[in-house]
């Protein structure tokens, strides 16, 4: 049942749903894979009563890409979703979706890699997402919640920004903000800003229009190559979006995005009762990423600390932010394991004590 | 002076790039006349796939989404999915519909979306330089299959139109050939049926034509037509194979 009052309790992947609805999305597409099932069933059963909405289980992944690329072009706000390696298999629609310049969601409620991996939280897909994906120059952008609300209000902003970009959007998240519940409150959704000579959907009595991808003169593929990266270079400026969580007078920088940052938050609170000056930077976009906003801490701060539930994904880009300047230690956690707030204020009292920086006194 | 031939308006003024002796030339006119004579040149969308007939968005005078290599019929669900009221076709080869699209054909045919399938069956991958296709016939020569195809080896030609006439989704199949006046305009016919019946919401139809490729197939086009009629209709037999409102 869809819940029609503003404020509700609510699990991730349902979440997605709801608030995916509410932004006016009406079609949806998707495959069965496990830590994001409930965001299928969730469409399954409420899209499909909205009017003008449409929801598809796919043969497979693959499939379901496709055919938010045909719903997409055919101007309606289109998503997807799936875990680590359906997006694998997602990739060549995404590469499609970016080269065609058409607005779509993309949901990745990250597991354990690479392989079949397992079923548990992970943050291994972070390159995967962040670097463009399939094949060629381009790029996604890459939204990272840290909580059940902030996946709500990410959602609905996820299709503005595709709209906006006329480009695929991704929400990278991980099994266990997907599974949780959390109160939410919904807020209200913009309305859509989408140019309907954008939407394909017969030539009428006018010239016909033509989404393509092949474009078999390197000049103009050249040319449609510049005109993406002059788009990419505008959503660097304009779209950066970062938390910056007690850094005004710490001593060391957590940097960490999803869940491990809410997991480092946590541990923050601890740390700072023991006197261990933390703060935490949480990258929200990871593509466009705020490499300005980690440079300009780094006039401030030594020492950083990478926390990852993966071996080491986003700490390339903390390292090309800080350009060699500090240094930067990194703790991480792949294959599904999620360590608790407790474990990781241990990890940081370690940094305080090798670093030999003396906590204050409580 | 009556006007007996010219060209239909929802073919561009320009000239093919397909080879000599092509099919692909054919059937597109065909599918431009059939367009025009039920009046949807502005309520048509085409899906052209990879290979030779991704150009196809160059000559049919309609809007156009190019599919990834195989996903014709999944992109064109999306697109009929959310425009039902606009026609919606999808045009591919062999090696596009029955092999890297299968998945998405055979299920985009099960679910009996309400889109029409142009399907090129010329037994061969004609873009790519004449590889074997999934329709290769046995004994077949092709970059891929130098002694001819083996069936211990590359398997057999697989007949996609019998495939999908056993499932429930589908409504109309026809297989045509496009060789001789006679069969052209019977593949006209079965074109102009399959459109009709997506207006009429009748749901999934799929028109395969066999069609020559004297250039991968290194023979001339009249020989093409030949080996078309005598042997390659021995495995692909012309005809409705399926026709629920018939």
């Amino acid at each position: 049942m869809r819940s029609t009052v503003n404020k509700v309790l609510i699990q991730g992947n349902r979440v997605i749903g709801e608030a995916a609805i509410r932004a006016g999305c009406r079609f949806y597409a998707g495959y069965p894979i496990t830590p994001q099932n409930e965001l299928t069933e969730y469409m399954s059963e409420n899209l499909r009563k909205v009017e003008g909405g449409t929801f598809i289980q796919g043969e497979s992944e693959i499939a379901s890409i496709n055919m938010v690329l045909g719903a997409a072009a055919a101007g309606a706000r289109a998503m997807t979703s799936s875990s680590s390696p359906g997006i694998s298999l997602k990739q060549e629609g995404i590469s499609a979706l970016a080269a065609d310049e058409l607005p779509a969601l993309i949901v990745n409620i990250m597991r354990g890699g690479p392989g079949l991996g397992n079923i548990l939280p992970s943050q291994g897909d972070y390159f995967q997402a962040t670097k463009g994906g399939g094949h060629g120059d381009y790029k996604v952008i890459v939204l990272a919640p840290a909580s059940v609300q902030e996946l709500a209000d990410l959602t609905m902003d996820g299709f503005d920004l595709a709209d906006k970009y006329r480009n695929p959007v991704m929400i990278l998240a991980d099994g266990m903000i997907g599974q949780m519940m959390e109160p939410v409150v919904f807020k209200e959704p913009k309305p859509r800003k989408y140019n309907e000579c954008y939407k394909l959907n017969g030539a009428g009595t006018g010239r016909c229009r033509l989404i393509r991808g092949l474009i078999l003169d390197a000049l103009e593929m050249e040319e449609h190559n510049w005109k993406l990266y002059r788009k990419y270079q505008l959503i660097i400026r304009k779209e950066v979006r970062c938390e910056s969580y007690m850094t005004e007078d710490a001593d060391l920088v957590v940097v960490a995005y999803g869940t491990a940052a809410r997991i480092a938050k946590g541990a923050i609170k601890r740390s700072r009762e023991q006197g261990h000056k933390v703060g935490l930077i949480r990258p929200i976009t990871l593509w466009p990423f705020p490499y300005e906003i980690l440079k300009e801490a780094s006039r401030k701060v030594e020492n950083f600390l990478v926390f990852e539930m993966s071996t080491g994904q986003m700490l390339e880009d903390v390292k090309l932010a800080l350009e060699g300047s500090r240094k930067i230690n990194f703790y991480g956690r792949p294959g599904g394991v999620v360590p608790t707030p407790a474990e990781f204020a241990k990890i940081i009292a370690q940094q305080f004590k090798e670093n030999n920086i003396e906590p204050e006194p409580v | 002076m009556k006007k007996v031939f010219s060209r239909p308006k929802s073919l561009k003024e320009t000239v093919f790039h397909y080879c000599p002796g092509c099919g692909h030339s054919i059937v597109h006119r065909l599918v431009a006349e059939v367009i025009d004579e039920l009046g949807i040149r502005g309520t048509t969308i085409g899906v052209p796939p990879a290979g030779c007939a991704v150009l196809a968005y160059n000559y049919f005078d309609i809007d156009m989404l190019e599919a990834p290599h195989g996903r014709g019929c999944a992109v064109a669900t999306g697109v009929k999915r959310v425009l039902p009221d606009r026609i919606v076709f999808s045009y591919q080869g062999d090696g596009d519909l029955a092999a890297i699209g299968t998945a998405e054909t055979l299920h985009a045919a099960n679910r009996g979306e309400n889109i029409t399938v142009i399907f090129i069956n010329n037994a061969v991958y004609g873009m790519t330089g004449g590889q074997m296709a999934p329709t290769t016939i046995l004994g077949q020569k092709t970059t891929t299959s130098g002694p001819g195809r083996t069936p211990a080896l590359d398997g057999h030609p697989i007949k996609m139109s019998e495939i999908l006439a056993n499932l429930g989704g589908t409504t109309y199949i026809e297989r045509c050939a496009v060789t001789s006046p006679a069969k052209i305009i019977q593949a006209k016919r079965a074109l102009k049926k399959a459109f009709q019946y997506q207006i009429d919401g009748k749901g999934f139809s799929m028109i395969e034509v066999l069609s020559s490729c004297p250039t991968n197939w290194k023979m001339t086009a009249p020989d093409s037509c030949k080996w078309v009629e005598e042997v390659m209709t021995k495995e692909f037999p012309l005809g409705v194979i399926k026709d629920l409102q018939g």
